[in-house]
């Protein structure tokens, strides 16, 4: 589904990503974990499209697509979705009027006439209580004064209104509390189908209790360093990121 | 009837009009507006056309607009049109008073009930002066500064007709007085229209405006509305600015609130040449409460000026203006923005802002906000700004699937929104929605038909 190969990305003439390689299948979770600035959100963010960086060198390949030549509203309209590590406050563009412009956006790309009104109320309803999230949020603006619980279920229950078949989670788990830690796992399980793919990108290892990861890498310093199944996780949990950091050193 | 570019200085040039044609400007009108006109025209020798050397004019110079040849009108020219051809009520639901000028003239046909069986009065100017003169000298520039004001004072020395509206003491309006002013002819034209309204103690009343064009000709318009809000009376005031690209429009209103009186003023500019807007508002009583709003949305060549000068003179008023902008191509536009608060206004609360979004390179704003305090236990604030849209909200629009221009007009209507939001009217707010779409949408670029269509009730 997704190849990424040899990625070096930079901004600003500081090199971010060192040369990435990475394969993932549908069906499959894969958590990418790393401590701070080893390059993680830059990785989800050039997935989705930001403008924001240069891409020196490498390829993304997405379901036989150069990845890296689609606009971000094209790569949302494929099925990659992006929940953000801080989704953005939209004042005055109401919670419904975006899902359903992005919805119907969606459904333009595939050919499908918009949605009524009382479809998408019901789909609504529904993907509300899938992902269990509070049912005034959306009679708000996007995002706007809802706490920080608030905005990344709100990622989640977009994610399940999307259907994407490639997600990526950028550190989806980073200030919640542990009721809204499951919450969030629980969403991403339910949406988890053979047909597809989660990446989930986190600093700790504790929302790989609830979410099992197929696979598992460790990005350090703009590369993947070690990858494993969902033990690595706990062995970093144990030995902390300095344990790779010799180890990578002494390699 | 016209008055011809000459070499002679503009201030001269309109002086010389004046005394040449006084007798038919002062024809048909009694004393209460008449005895203003030559202290006027000699306050306007003294003060001129304001140009750009003017502070309070510094981003836009008038004069080329004032050189140019118009026809004025001192007589109300008859023009043959079928007003049914025009207007057909394309707000829904959208039930109104509707009273028409016609280049700056009342336009009778269509004004059937010019007293209403509660005492509230809307009719023109020239019929209250003759027929209400203790108003007209009670009231008729008294708020307007035609003393230092230039524009101001022209309009004082020519004006001779234009909208009055009168609210007795505990009325309120049945429904809100629509007046649509029309410009329309085959040559130039120049309308210097004047309205007053009155509004007793303790009434209510909405007001909606809308200036609009329907002929390709070069329009200029330097009007004047005084507002008195009598002590706790409410007032809802829309303006809706709506005219072609040879248009310049100068409105100049003077608000003069008493106690405990609550108005709100929204201006929508969705379309014009040239345009500056002028609000003179006093806040002359306690616990008075004033919003002043603006949105404006320009593109190519136009050009916005919104002046606002609030004077707070007695203690706990509040008092907020906001003034927002969406200007495209190489549109400019300025924000001048003077808060004054008074050694005895206490316990003021007065706000400004001015957010503007820049579209290319090429569009400028210039904004200016002024606090000018004397009083020591006031909150205020100002505060401007002048941007793109938000990069990082465009971003997360688009990474759900929103296509970029869809996602910057989310966002550009969504800036909009917080000024039409406050238009209580609520048809018309959902008609200026709308409109705002359609225009950020750039569908609506050319203006010289009413986009309103709200001047007869042919579909209701």
């Amino acid at each position: 589904m997704l190849t990424i190969k040899n990625l070096h990305v930079s901004i600003e003439d500081k090199q971010i990503l060192k040369g990435i390689n990475l394969e993932v299948q549908k069906g499959e979770i894969h958590a990418i974990m790393g401590p701070n600035g080893s390059g993680k959100s830059t990785l989800a963010s050039v997935l989705a499209g930001r403008n924001l960086f240069n891409i020196t060198e490498g390829e993304i390949i997405y379901e036989g697509k150069n990845l890296l030549e689609m606009a971000p509203e094209e790569r949302a309209r494929e099925g990659i979705f992006l929940g953000f590590q801080y989704p953005v406050e939209i004042p005055g563009v109401s919670m419904m009027n975006f899902l359903k412009t992005a919805v119907n956006e969606q459904r333009k790309h595939r050919g499908l006439e918009p949605m009524k009104s009382s479809d998408f109320l019901k789909m609504m309803r529904e993907k509300k209580d899938l992902v269990e999230i509070d049912s005034n949020l959306t009679n708000r603006s996007v995002n706007e004064g809802f706490s920080g619980g608030e905005k990344k279920r709100n990622e989640i229950f977009q994610m399940a209104m999307l259907d994407p078949r490639l997600s990526i989670l950028d550190e989806t788990d980073s200030g919640l509390d542990i009721d809204a830690l499951k919450i969030v796992a629980h969403g991403v399980n339910k949406l988890k189908s053979s047909e597809n793919a989660t990446i989930v990108i986190t600093h700790y290892q504790r929302l790989l209790n609830y979410i099992i990861p197929d696979r598992v890498h460790v990005l350090y310093d703009g590369q993947i360093v070690k990858s494993g199944n969902k033990d690595l996780a706990i062995e970093l949990e144990d030995k902390g990121y300095d344990w790779l950091r010799k180890e990578t050193q002494a390699g | 009837m016209s008055i011809h570019a000459q070499s002679i200085d503009l201030k001269d040039r309109f002086a010389a009009f004046f005394y040449k044609h006084q007798s038919t400007i002062r024809e048909g009108l009694p004393e209460g507006i008449n005895q203003h006109r030559q202290v006027a025209i000699e306050a306007f020798q003294q003060n001129g056309i304001p140009d750009r050397n003017v502070e309070d004019y510094k981003y836009t110079d008038l004069n080329p607009a004032f050189e140019k040849d118009y026809r004025t009108y001192i007589r109300p020219k008859q023009i043959d049109f079928n007003l049914n051809d025009i207007f057909h009520c394309d707000v829904p639901a959208l039930d109104t008073h509707v009273v028409l000028l016609l280049n700056g003239w009342f336009y009778e046909k269509k004004t059937p009930q010019k007293k209403l069986p509660n005492g509230v009065i809307i009719t023109s100017l020239r019929e209250a002066a003759n027929e209400y003169p203790e108003v007209i000298q009670k009231h008729y520039n008294q708020y307007a500064d035609s003393k230092n004001q230039g524009l101001t004072a022209l309009n004082t020395a020519f004006a001779q007709d234009g909208v009055f509206i009168y609210v007795p003491r505990g009325k309120a309006m049945d429904k809100p007085v629509q007046i649509i002013n029309l410009l329309m002819d085959e040559e130039p034209g120049m309308s210097q229209h004047r309205n007053l309204m009155v509004m007793e103690e303790g009434s209510q009343a909405k007001v909606i405006v809308c200036d609009h064009t329907l002929s390709q000709s070069t329009f200029l318009t330097n009007s004047v509305t005084e507002i008195y809000a009598g002590q706790n009376a409410h007032m809802d005031f829309v303006r809706i600015q709506n005219e072609h690209n040879d248009s310049t429009q100068i409105s100049n209103l003077y608000l003069n609130q008493e106690r405990d009186s609550n108005v709100t003023s929204n201006t929508i500019s969705l379309h014009g040449g040239l345009i500056r807007n002028n609000y003179y508002l006093r806040l002359n009583g306690e616990n008075c409460e004033n919003k002043t709003l603006g949105l404006y949305l320009t593109d190519r060549g136009q050009h916005i000026d919104s002046y606002v000068h609030m004077d707070h003179a007695h203690p706990h008023s509040r008092s907020n203006q906001l003034f927002k902008g969406v200007l495209d191509d190489y549109a400019t536009g300025a924000f001048n923005g003077r808060i004054l608060v008074r050694q005895d206004a206490q316990k003021t609360e007065a706000y400004q802002a001015n957010n503007n979004i820049l579209l290319t390179d090429d569009a400028k704003m210039n904004s200016k906000p002024q606090l000018e305090i004397y009083a020591d236990d006031v909150k205020c604030s100002h505060g401007g700004t002048s941007g793109q849209l938000n990069g990082d909200a465009l971003f997360y629009l688009r990474s759900r699937g929103i296509p970029l221009k869809e996602a910057q007009l989310l966002l550009m209507y969504a800036f909009a929104h917080e000024i039409i939001g406050e238009i209580h009217i609520q048809p018309l707010q959902d008609r200026i929605h709308e409109l705002t779409e359609k225009r950020l949408r750039g569908e609506l670029t050319r203006c010289n038909y009413c986009q309103m269509h709200c001047g007869d009730s042919g579909k209701n």
